[in-house]
């Protein structure tokens, strides 16, 4: 017998989990406070990648990867689906060293990548700067557009019975019940809770050790420059500035849509709520950007923006039961790559609501390991 | 008889009086600075900046808005057309 199932938040991680769940026969209701995608999903850049961050990490972005290719021939084009690949951009020697050994690491594990020289470098993207040492290039990432991918995965939930009920707050949830802001109070033999940083918030009884911490991030995009900008490029210290504890940073991020304007980022600022574009910070993160791509400065920003990735300590994910709680989910904590890493965490998910065998280990993304944060709070 | 300058759009080259703008020039000659995401033609609005519908790539800047620049002998406009 398959339970219903209530998914409270319609972002990218809420909608394919309800899309998972609804595949599989189960009757599914979301629950979304505002309107699908209006959280850190509409603000998202939409870089489908690999990591090599840890062996977790991983996993789970490869396994989303291949899930995402699998569905390219049938949503490629209502996803502005752009197979451009990434360029991990060396500075110097030494990032360059950091680039071969990514690229070894990745072959190890069989997903292909190619090394690029000075010259190969600006072979494929002529924009950037001379005196960049090289880079990585990963032919197998992709782009695609999160609100257009949250707007499929709910049409294909609803094709499978699911309802939406979008303008509907939740005001707290525990196993197997839900209680909206209205009073109304909905039983389900299980509940995934999807609500990014408001997840904390919503548990009628507390998790102890649960923090989300709130990564604030600036966003510019171009006019159209078909052709001016062939990968997503990323500075190869990426890693180094979106997990480091400085209450500030930026780094080189950029993306071309299929519109052919040109996505910059990045910024990450751990130390405020403020949900408006702030000119200082924007003023360094296209600097940074500039340093990479100097020709960017005669390209025409038409709109700015901020979201807030929610990240855990740990920087994994929050996927799997609630310990003490049954018939309670959590799907959570993806920080920057939760459109990347959606189908993969909806597979998890879907796995331990029905006792299937799960795609991956799920261990290291399991909710009982927040007791130890406690420390780090 | 006002004086004439000579501006080249898409390869053509017309004699266009002098001191007008481009996005005028372009009127002149019935010409499209652009076309918009969906393929129709779009043509200026404002004429003073603000409404971004006269843009073309002018000396090889693209999105340049015509109603703001003024031609001159040589200038090099490239249409969406």
């Amino acid at each position: 017998m398959l339970p219903d199932v209530i998914v409270v938040g319609a972002g990218i991680v809420g909608a394919a989990v309800a899309e998972a769940l609804a595949v599989a026969g189960c009757r599914v209701r979301v629950l979304e406070s505002a309107w699908p995608g209006s959280g850190s999903t509409g603000a998202a850049m939409g870089h489908l990648l690999v990591l090599d961050d840890s062996e977790a990490q991983w996993r789970l972005t490869r396994l989303s990867r291949d899930l995402w290719d699998a569905r390219a021939d049938q949503w490629g084009a209502a996803l502005e689906w752009e197979s451009c690949g990434t360029v991990w951009v060396a500075a110097d020697g030494e990032e360059l060293e950091l680039a071969r050994r990514r690229g070894a690491w990745f072959a190890e594990r069989g997903v292909a990548s190619e090394l690029l020289d000075q010259v190969a470098l600006r072979a494929a993207e002529p924009n950037l700067a001379a005196g960049l040492a090289g880079g990585l290039r990963v032919p197998g990432d992709s782009v695609i557009y999160p609100p257009a991918a949250v707007r499929l995965l709910l049409e294909g939930a609803v094709r499978h019975g699911a309802t939406i009920a979008a303008g509907t707050p939740v005001k707290r949830a525990g196993g197997g019940w839900v209680e909206l802001t209205n009073g109304d109070r909905l039983p389900a033999g299980a509940v995934i809770i999807a609500a990014g940083l408001a997840t904390p918030e919503l548990l009628a009884t507390p998790v102890e050790g649960l923090a989300l911490i709130p990564k604030k991030g600036h966003l510019a995009i171009t006019d159209r420059y078909p052709g001016w900008l062939r990968h997503q490029l990323v500075e190869l210290s990426y890693l180094k500035s979106a997990h480091g504890s400085a209450p500030s940073s930026v780094a080189f991020n950029v993306q071309p849509r299929a519109t052919g304007q040109i996505l910059i980022g990045s910024s990450r600022q751990l130390d405020t709520l403020d949900p408006t574009v702030e000119p200082a910070t924007l003023s360094r993160m296209l600097a940074r950007a500039a340093t990479y791509l100097p020709r960017l400065e005669t390209l025409t920003i038409l709109r700015t923006w901020v979201g807030f990735r929610p990240a855990t300590p740990d920087n994994l994910p929050l996927i799997g039961p609630v310990p003490g709680q049954p018939r309670l989910w959590l799907a959570t904590g993806h920080e920057g790559i939760g459109v990347a890493t959606a189908l993969g965490t909806a597979a998890l998910i879907r796995a331990s609501v029905l006792g299937e065998a799960p795609p991956l280990d799920p261990t290291p993304y399991a909710v009982d390991r927040v007791v130890g944060w406690m420390a780090h709070a | 008889m006002p004086e004439m300058v000579r501006l080249v759009v898409d390869g053509l080259e017309l004699q266009v009086p002098a001191g007008i703008t481009v996005a005028a020039a372009l009127l002149n000659r019935r010409l499209v600075a652009r076309r918009s995401v969906g393929g129709e033609p779009r043509a200026p609005l404002c004429g003073m900046g603000s409404c971004f519908e006269c843009r073309a790539t002018v000396d090889g800047r693209p999105h340049t808005r015509t109603c703001m620049v003024r031609v001159r002998n040589g200038l090099d406009v490239r249409t969406d057309d």
